[in-house]
Formats: structure tokens, C-alpha cells, sequence
């Protein structure tokens, strides 16, 4: 196995997800098939090779540093779940 | 006026010669959506009144004589990109109800244009499939055969132009989102040059791979989209300032002395023998009409697959922690404090597919595993994009198909994650490699089910892809073929 049930939960946290006892076999499973595919990446050399990011070649972009209008408060609020009128509004974390 | 005769070319003319006005051309529409939407399921939202207001006022700009290349023209976009007062879910029910507050910025080219949007189509979760199925409102059907998977992830803008729903539709395609639900349903669906269209607003699966194109009834149509789409936005900074040629220039062009490259890898085992007859045909029917056919080799081809599994959910993993429960989207009744907000929120917003992907690209991001997956996988998308690269020097296009088999039944490969994801192969390598490409209907099978042949070009040479692919469609006799629904 490339990844344990143990693995899945520490990932899973790292994610900020969370699997049900029930799920975490199958979850482990179809991960193990999938990066047990992706290994065959191993099968080739690529010493000296560069990493690709970024497929069309570019330099940096480059813009003014010019103040522009940005999203007004009550635009950016109005999906918030929970808002005050001025923030959004999670549980008290202190 | 039969909506079903028209493509946006033609519509143009008839809107500008006052035959139809759009109001009119709207509420033919919408009354087809109302006919057949039940069985094709190709929209997450339609908004009738906003679609006619729009047509209304398409109209009045027509009679001022101010009429741009869309005005008064109804499409549909992909529920990916953003629509400033429309509900946008990239498919998920963690973004139910959202609203965004802005356009992106084709969206806003489109309106600009005078385009009429009749509403959003459905679409696999967050653009993570390829038949559609993982959307979380309903599946759309293959308006070829209603038991068929319509392709995905564009596979509600693929269905709602083959139904007629509209007469063109928006998608995005990051492993072949674009070309392959063209494929199946029998229509052109093009993938642009990576910066080529903007991004900006574009909810982000794989920023490096993700790129917006048109899915319409014929070429011409697809060179008039395109045009109106393209072009340097300051807002996305991988978008290229590179001028936008006139696509509809290409069209006349032809294949004479065009070198057309048959990639071996892609008429490899596990190609339907039905698609490989339509595909070699249009291959020969191009040489017949001028072109020159050669032989030419994409060694990596296999690993393409593996390459993009890594890096598509790596990015993924990134881009979707934004969906936190907190400034927008689903939260979680009653967190207990801001952890079980986060937990909460994501699991029970995102669907099964969304998550293994985001756990695949958390696993292979995370410390002690980064150089062995993440790091291969850039280097190996290097040997990917070389093969484009070399195979570009012996000829000017690519010619393969887009998927080893036409549309399959829906349920068959849902429950097994790999078998779909290999499904993909043939178009995957192009984003890696960032060149355009085209999918356009070749012929249809012995059941009757659409199969597009797939062209692809080396980097900002979409006029090449329309010119060779109106070469395709002039000799496969497909052009105008669309589903009998009734």
C-alpha cells in the first residue's frame, strides 16, 4: 500500500476535510490505485531536466502601481453567511 | 424561422435585416429549453426574464445601427464563470447560491459584444470529470442518446448546443473539458493557446492548465467566438499581449500545402475501431483536399496522464481552500469553533470527486512526498511539452482523435475514479504542453453517436486550427447534423 488509513486522516486534516470510520478504507484504496498509476512516472529519467509551471513562455507582467476602485464592502459581504455589517462573522477564536 | 437551421453567423444576418429580432429569437429559445430541458438537463440556472431584457435591449441597440458581432445573439456559458447578479456554482453545492458581485472578464466581453445569456450549464463539480456526472444538480444527457454520458466537464454547454438549447455555449477546459463533450455530442468545441483568453473570473481548477474557449454548431461560428473572446486582460497576468488575428480570415484558407502530423501514440491499443475508421477518413479526405500527411512520433504520450494527476489536484488543493465557509458559499450549521467551521463547511459543501482530488494534490504537496510526485510531475510535463515541440518541426497540425471511444453509458465508469480519468488521454498532453486545440465532428458511429476528430497546433496558431478544421467539416458532411430529439 503507498498510503495508509493513517496516512488518509493525517492528509484529510492537512486538507481540512473529514472522513467518516466507514469511509476511510475505500478512500485509501481508491488513492492507493490512482497513486500507484502515477508512479509510473518513475519509469522515466529526468535528471537535468527543468520543471515546467508555466506551458507559453513569459516574463514577468508588470503593471503601474496605480490605486483603482476595488469591490465595495456591501458587495464583497453579500454571499457572506455571516456578516455585521462590516466583517464576516466566524466563532469567537480567543 | 427553424432555430435548429441556424448557427450565430446566420442568426447575425437575419437580426440585421430585421427578418427576426431578438426578442423573438430569445423566446424561440426558451420555449425550446422549456420543450426538451426535462430529458437533456443541460442548465443549472435559466433566467427567462433577465435572457429577455436583454434581448430587448439587443434589439433597440440594433435599430440605432450600433450592433456588435453577439448583439441579440442567446448562448448559454458554462456555470464556471462568473455572471455579476447570476447564480454561479461551478456545479458544486458548496457554491449554491452564490452570486458573484462582478463579471469575469469574458463575461463581460460577451455582454459587451450584445450576446443574450439565456442561463449557466451544468457541469461536473468544480470541472473535476469527464462525463458531467459529478455535478451536483443533476447530470445532463447526451441529446444523441439520452442514456449517454454527454461528455465533461463542459457537458452541459455540449448538450444545450446539440439540443439547441442556445446557439452557442462558453467551457473551460483543463484536461480536455472543451474537446472531448464537443466530441460526443457532435459539435466544435476549441481549446485555445494557454493566455490566449482571460481567466479572470474563472473559478480556478488548475490555474496552470485551466483555459476558457467556444463550444458552437460549425467552424465559422467558433472563429467568430473566439475573436470576440481573445485578447490581454491586466486582470489575469498569464494572459499574453500578443495580437488577436482575424479568426474569420482563416476560414477560406484551406489545407493546400498544409503538413498535417498523424501521432502514432494516438492510434494506439485501446482505440475504438469505429473512431479510428471516422478519424482516418477525415485524415485522407484532407489529403485529398491538398494537405500532406506524415508520420510523426509524441513519445510521451503515456506518461501525460500520470504527469497531469499530480499536478492538476496539486493545484486543485491550493486553489480550493478558498472555499472555507467563510466570506462566501456554504457554511456548516452550528460549528462548534473555527476548525469544525472549516471541516464542516468542506465536507458536506464538496462532492466525493472534488475531494479525492483535493486529497491526492494535499498528499503529493505535502513535506516528504513534494519531490517524488509534485516535482516529477513538472518535469515530466517538460518531456510532454518537447514532444510538441519536435513533432511542430515536421508538421503544421496535429491530427488524432479526441477520445479512444465515443460517448459511453451513464453509470458505467463513475464508480472507478482511474478508468475515467484514462479516458482522457488523448487530450490531457495539450494542456500540459499549453498548445490550442479543436474538436470537430467527423462522423457518426454505426449506433449513431458522434465522433469529432481532434486537431492541435503549436502555440498561438488557432487560425491554423480553424482553417485545417472548416476542411473537416466541409468534407465529413456533418455540418448542421444535430440529434432528433423530437
Amino acid at each position: 500500500m503507498k498510503i495508509s488509513a493513517d496516512e488518509v486522516r493525517k492528509v484529510a486534516g492537512l486538507a481540512r476535510l473529514r472522513f467518516s470510520e466507514e469511509e476511510i478504507p475505500q478512500l485509501a484504496a481508491e488513492l492507493d490505485r490512482i497513486l500507484t498509476y502515477v508512479d509510473k512516472l518513475s519509469e522515466l529519467d529526468t535528471d537535468g531536466v527543468e520543471p515546467t509551471t508555466h506551458a507559453v513562455p513569459r516574463v514577468n507582467a508588470f503593471r503601474e502601481d496605480e490605486v483603482t476602485e476595488s469591490l465595495p464592502r456591501e458587495k464583497a459581504l453579500a454571499n457572506a453567511p455571516a456578516d455585521n455589517g462590516a466583517s464576516f462573522v466566524v466563532p469567537r477564536v480567543i | 424561422m427553424n432555430i435548429s437551421d441556424l448557427t450565430m453567423v446566420s442568426a447575425r444576418g437575419l437580426l440585421d435585416r430585421g427578418e427576426v429580432s431578438s426578442v423573438e429569437l430569445t423566446r424561440a429559445f426558451l420555449d425550446r429549453i422549456g420543450a426538451v430541458e426535462e430529458r437533456v438537463r443541460a442548465y443549472i440556472t435559466v433566467d427567462r426574464d433577465a435572457a429577455l431584457a436583454q434581448a430587448a435591449a439587443a434589439d433597440r441597440r440594433i435599430a440605432e445601427g450600433n450592433a456588435g458581432p453577439l448583439t441579440g445573439i442567446p448562448i448559454s456559458l458554462k456555470d464556471v464563470l462568473c455572471t455579476e447578479g447570476m447564480q454561479t456554482t461551478a456545479g458544486s453545492r458548496i457554491l449554491e447560491g452564490f452570486v458573484p458581485p462582478y463579471d469575469a472578464t469574458v463575461t463581460a466581453r460577451l455582454k459587451e459584444a450584445g450576446a443574450v445569456i439565456l442561463g449557466k450549464a451544468a457541469m461536473d463539480e468544480f470541472a473535476m470529470g469527464s462525463s458531467s456526472e459529478t455535478c451536483a444538480f443533476g447530470a445532463p444527457r447526451n441529446p444523441w442518446d439520452l442514456e449517454r454520458i454527454c461528455g465533461g466537464s463542459s457537458g452541459g454547454s455540449a448538450a444545450a448546443v446539440a439540443a439547441c438549447e442556445c446557439l452557442a455555449s462558453i467551457g473551460s477546459d483543463t484536461g480536455g473539458s472543451i474537446r472531448q463533450p464537443a466530441s460526443h455530442c457532435g459539435i466544435v468545441g476549441l481549446k485555445p493557446t494557454y493566455g490566449r483568453v482571460s481567466r479572470f473570473g474563472l473559478l480556478a481548477y488548475a490555474s496552470s492548465l485551466d483555459q476558457l474557449g467556444p463550444m458552437t454548431r460549425d467552424v465559422a461560428d467558433c472563429a467568430l467566438l473566439l475573436s470576440v473572446m481573445s485578447g490581454h486582460d491586466p486582470r489575469d497576468s498569464t494572459s499574453v499581449d500578443e495580437p488577436v488575428p482575424d479568426y474569420g480570415a482563416a476560414l477560406g484558407r484551406g489545407v493546400k500545402g498544409m503538413r498535417i502530423g498523424l501521432p502514432a501514440e494516438y492510434f494506439s491499443a485501446g482505440l475504438d475501431p469505429e473512431v479510428e475508421e471516422i478519424v482516418r477518413r477525415a485524415a485522407a479526405r484532407l489529403e485529398e483536399a491538398g494537405a500532406e500527411l506524415v508520420e510523426v512520433s509524441l513519445p510521451h504520450t503515456d506518461y501525460a496522464v500520470a504527469a497531469y494527476y499530480i499536478i492538476a489536484p496539486a493545484e486543485a488543493s491550493s486553489n480550493l481552500s478558498r472555499y472555507d465557509g467563510v466570506r462566501f458559499g456554504f457554511r456548516a450549521a452550528d460549528p462548534a469553533d473555527l476548525l469544525e467551521l472549516y471541516l464542516e463547511s468542506r465536507s458536506q459543501g464538496f462532492g466525493a470527486e472534488v475531494k479525492r482530488r483535493i486529497m491526492i494534490g494535499t498528499y503529493a504537496l505535502s513535506a516528504g512526498y513534494y519531490d517524488a510526485y509534485y516535482l516529477k510531475g513538472l518535469k515530466v510535463r517538460t518531456l510532454v511539452a518537447r514532444d510538441f515541440t519536435n513533432a511542430f518541426e515536421k508538421c503544421d497540425i496535429l491530427l488524432s482523435p479526441v477520445a479512444p471511444t465515443p460517448a459511453w453509458k451513464i453509470g458505467e465508469k463513475i464508480s472507478d475514479p482511474l478508468s475515467m480519468y484514462l479516458s482522457d488521454i488523448l487530450t490531457i498532453p495539450a494542456n500540459l504542453a499549453g498548445v490550442p486545440g479543436i474538436s470537430v465532428p467527423a462522423g457518426l458511429t454505426a449506433a449513431g453517436l458522434p465522433v469529432g476528430v481532434q486537431l492541435q497546433a503549436p502555440h498561438f496558431r488557432e487560425q491554423d486550427l480553424i482553417a485545417c478544421a472548416r476542411a473537416v467539416e466541409e468534407t465529413a458532411g456533418m455540418a448542421g447534423r444535430l440529434p432528433e430529439l423530437d
